[in-house]
């Protein structure tokens, strides 16, 4: 079987699995990394969202075959190491509004906050209403008002 | 008000719900201190205190009543909660050395955060902080019979004085213990935060007493409940105890654990729903294919097992299968439509009044999804002699009698463990996903991880049925004479019973008898009509049981408080009333008075909304709690028309507020996420959300077809209003934001566009706004572009 290897929440990482496997699924079932979840596999719900050098992706369609050695993955689990502390902002912003219902879908939408946030400060200007209304990560608990009420003060403080 | 019409009683009938005037309160166990409660030491090394069984909440009698009561008088949680009275004692609280306490708690938590609630108890009872209490969730425990099933909103109200009772029994041994360490008396010590202190400044910690306050044998105490005017932690509002895990995913989910072996499982469905396998014609090519170590026939299907989902969802779609075609192959829509047509029942007469004006309506609500993130999912590990379950379940005892009936064991051979789940919704009353991988586990002799695809959890998982809900009210000279309401419904099932195995059977009598029953029973304890409306009368008919159903976030209340809200807007206009001022004068309640005069005035009720444009305010009742809503909607064309890829964005909610009184809080905070997630699930049962049922398939697979408020749907303003309240004893909460907020979309749909909605959601009938996915092979395969849509 052919070896894959990427970078995993910093770290070189190898794994034995055919190409065409999505990277959800070595992540979950084959390295036991479990922050990004299943929730369509089809990139519709985002409950899978982690970054790839530093933008958001969705792993459930992305063959491992595709990752190149040297392309950083980074989950819910290393989201904190980018920052060098315990609690990225955006996780702190989550706690101190306190979002989580279920958090079947927080990992995800946690990716997907600071992915935003990063994407308008390249495009030179702050968080509108508009953009929190592009967000595609469903939560079926419906917790959309505390994570837009986070997302803004998670700005604040990346 | 309304005056008494002097209607005799006996124009309702059984199923119906009176209109009487009683404020529901909590009958007083007479003539006892009602902070005073018998509880004991559990003999053992380390400090164990348990309740004992608390003084009965109204009659003595712990029998299921036959005959429903009006829910005003005798709700959903009277049952409930009566019914877990006979073994609310075998609850325990253990204090450990490290200084922390552990309670397993015999209900499921599935985001409503009782977890977090239970724990604010202890602590409050206890003397400890919030964050040295653990609370877990208890496995299947079938001595418990009712005690382990989390519905109805039930959860604080019946475990709220038994908790409370244990960590005061846990505490005053505490005291005693420390007495004689610090040697002084009881009376002079005070415990605070985990420590004892005496006069002297001397201090012991709960952690140093933990075994010199457990007591060899079993011994009774009695203990004094703190008065809610002593509360500190009750009340006050508490973060999640679980949101740090949550944030940093490690909490784990069902599909998240990892047992030895149980590697990932699915099935591949039938393409109707129910349908059953007759063979898989390739079961050598499937074996062959990479991953696979396993394929079994089961009664739902042909499961699979491999080293990856990704590998199972490869093989189901290679799988060649015959079927057994599903009982509703064929049917639409509008043939389930008129089934419930003929199903419906003549209206009763009304009153002889010549004088009388009739208003009548008619209203239809589709099939909703009750589909949550986390699909339905266990892993099972069954032997010979013996098998262990793990899976997100509300009713764990029932579970585990079925999966022991299924497999041929007895149920003490069965281990069945509760993990959290990520959402519920109603879902997880039932145990579709733990039988299904026993079954699988039992047929490959290997541990099982079942996950149920997405397109499954939404076409074959379990759903609100649809509905008919027909009005009539006769009115004359500015009274209403008498309302009338009869609901036609495809069948609800309620055969997880109240957590038990007997109950459970009883639900599953012979043509749907049983079911019916029960149904009737909650319909008849849930519903009422809040207003001085003269004769009222409720009922329920239920018909067609083909189909998957259960009980969805707040059973039968939002569609029927939706179709009442309505009516109340139009008999308002007939009479020139405003629907606010209407509300109040008809309403019976002071505490709905109260929370609807809340939300006209923080939310500006009445203000001048441009074309298109308008508020919607309307109210609910139950669960001894009460709330009101109101919402301003937009519909004018360009919000209507948003261009938005795979959605829908139609009318948007702009603004709501809502307010709520429950009684007694426990944790604001908590109560006010629960509301925010019911003003999106009203918001979505009124606009957005429902199932097609075409030529026997129901057509949405995926959050893209099943249009559950998004980002782009939910209000950029919300704003939840807890009540203050000197009830002494708590009321539900995790569903009573749906009802309201429900009706008052509605109500404000129908004056922004001058036509009031006769169907829900209003979408429905529209053309299908998405591409639907096939049906054979059953789910679909995931793309491999993600790296093209990075952001
Ligand atoms: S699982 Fe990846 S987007 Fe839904
Ligand atoms: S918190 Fe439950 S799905 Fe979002």
């Amino acid at each position: 079987m052919p070896k894959q290897t990427f970078i995993l929440n910093g770290k070189p990482t190898t794994v034995d699995v055919h190409d065409d496997v999505r990277v959800l699924w070595v992540l979950r079932d084959l390295l036991g990394v479990t922050g990004p979840k299943y929730g369509c596999g089809i990139n519709v719900c985002k409950a899978c969202t982690s970054h790839i050098n530093g933008k958001a992706f969705n792993p459930c369609s992305v063959r491992v075959g595709d990752l190149a050695a040297d392309d950083h993955v980074t989950t819910i689990e290393g989201l904190n190491d980018t920052v060098g502390k315990d609690l990225h902002p955006m996780q702190e912003a989550w706690l101190d509004r306190d979002v989580p219902q279920c958090g079947y879908c927080q990992p995800g939408q946690i990716m997907a906050a600071v992915a935003l946030v990063r994407k308008v400060r390249r495009e030179g200007r702050s968080i509108r209403d508009s953009d929190l209304d592009s967000i595609r990560n469903i939560c079926r608990c419906g917790t959309y008002t505390r994570i837009r009420e986070a997302i803004e003060q998670g700005a604040r403080h990346m | 008000m309304a005056k008494d019409l002097g209607v005799p009683l006996e124009a309702c009938h059984m199923g119906c719900t009176l209109s009487v005037s009683t404020e529901p309160d909590l009958p007083a166990a007479s003539g006892v201190d009602r902070r005073r409660f018998i509880g004991y030491v559990i003999g053992g090394t380390t400090l164990v205190a348990a309740a004992d069984l608390v003084a009965p909440v109204g009659s003595a009698n712990a029998a299921i009543p036959s005959i429903p009561q009006p829910a005003e008088l005798y709700d959903l949680n009277d049952l409930l909660t009566q019914a877990t009275l006979p073994t609310s004692n075998l609850i325990s609280i253990a204090v450990h050395e490290d200084g922390t306490a552990s309670f397993a708690l015999p209900r499921m938590e599935v985001g409503q955060g009782i977890t977090t609630s239970t724990a604010m108890l202890i602590a409050e009872e206890l003397e400890l902080p919030v964050g040295k209490v653990k609370v877990t969730l208890a496995q299947a425990r079938p001595e418990l019979l009712f005690n382990q099933l989390t519905g109805g909103s039930n959860t604080t109200i019946s475990t709220y004085t038994p908790i409370r009772v244990a960590a005061a029994v846990a505490r005053s041994a505490l005291l005693d213990a420390a007495a004689i360490a610090l040697g002084d008396a009881v009376e002079n010590l005070v415990a605070r935060g985990g420590v004892i202190q005496a006069r002297d400044g001397r201090s012991v910690s709960y952690g140093e007493l933990a075994r010199s306050a457990a007591s060899p044998s079993t011994k009774r105490v009695e203990v004094k409940l703190k008065d809610t005017s002593e509360f500190r932690v009750v009340g006050v509002g508490h973060k999640r105890v679980d949101a740090r895990d949550a944030v940093t995913g490690k909490k784990k989910f069902t599909t998240d654990l990892q047992v030895k072996d149980a590697l990932p499982t699915m099935v591949c469905r039938a393409p109707t729903p129910n349908g059953t396998p007759k063979r898989l014609r390739n079961k050598a090519e499937i074996l062959r294919m990479p991953g696979v170590t396993h394929v079994a026939k089961v009664d739902t299907g042909i499961a699979v097992r491999a080293q990856t989902f990704g590998q199972c969802i490869d093989a189901i779609r290679a799988m060649r299968v015959e079927w057994n075609p599903g009982p509703v192959a064929g049917l639409s829509d509008k043939d389930i439509v008129a089934k419930l047509r003929a199903a419906e029942l003549p209206m009763p007469s009304l009153p002889d009044n010549p004088l009388a004006e009739l208003l009548e309506a008619d209203f239809l609500f589709y099939f909703r999804s009750n589909s949550a993130m986390d699909t339905n999912s266990a892993i099972a590990d069954v032997r010979a002699d013996r098998a262990t379950i793990w899976s997100g379940l509300k009713s764990p005892a029932t579970a585990q009698a079925r999966i022991a009936e299924a497999l041929g064991m007895s149920a003490s051979q069965v281990t069945v463990n509760v993990v959290t789940a990520g959402g519920s919704f109603g879902r997880r009353l039932f145990f579709d996903g733990a039988l299904e991988a026993a079954k699988i586990s039992q047929a490959m002799k290997k541990p099982v991880k079942l996950m149920w695809h997405r397109a499954d959890d939404a076409r074959v998982g379990r759903g609100h049925p649809m509905t008919t809900s027909r009005i009539r009210v006769l009115h004359a000279a500015g009274e209403v004479l008498a309302f009338q309401q009869s609901n036609t419904s495809v069948e609800t099932d309620f055969r997880h019973g109240l957590g038990d195995i007997i109950t459970a059977m009883g639900a599953d009598l012979p043509a749907g008898l049983g079911n019916l029953g029960f149904a009737e029973t909650v319909f008849a304890l849930t519903q009422e009509i809040p207003y001085n409306f003269g004769v009222v009368l409720q009922t329920l008919v239920e018909t067609e049981e083909r189909f998957n159903t259960g009980s969805m976030r707040n059973i039968y209340s939002p569609d029927t408080r939706c179709a009442n809200e309505l009516v109340v807007d139009q008999l308002a206009k007939k009479m020139g009333k405003d629907p606010y001022e209407f509300r109040k004068s008809f309403l019976k309640n002071d505490r709905v008075i109260a929370v609807l005069d809340k939300v006209a005035q923080a939310g500006s009720w009445g203000r001048p909304m441009p074309k298109h444009m308008a508020q919607g305010i309307a109210i609910h009742k139950e669960y001894r709690g009460v709330s009101a809503c109101l919402v301003e909607i937009d519909c004018r064309p360009q919000t209507v028309n948003r261009d938005i890829r795979d959605g829908v964005g139609g009318p948007r909610v702009t603004k709501v507020t809502y307010a709520i009184d429950v009684g007694l809080v426990v944790n604001p905070r908590g109560l006010e996420a629960q509301m925010q997630g019911g003003i999106n699930d009203g918001i979505a049962l009124a606009l957005t959300s429902s199932m097609h049922l075409r030529d026997g398939h129901f057509l949405e697979a995926s959050w893209d077809n099943y249009f559950y408020t998004r980002q782009w749907n939910t209000p950029p303003e919300v704003k939840v209003i807890v009540m203050p309240s000197d009830s002494t004893q708590p009321g539900g909460a995790g569903e009573a934001g749906v009802a309201a907020t429900f009706a008052a979309v509605a109500c404000a749909y129908a004056r922004a566009t001058g036509t009031m909605p006769t169907y829900f959601p209003i979408n429905h009938r529209e053309p299908l706004e998405f591409k639907v996915k096939p049906f054979v092979p059953p789910i679909p395969q995931s793309p491999t572009n993600g790296l093209k849509l990075t952001y």
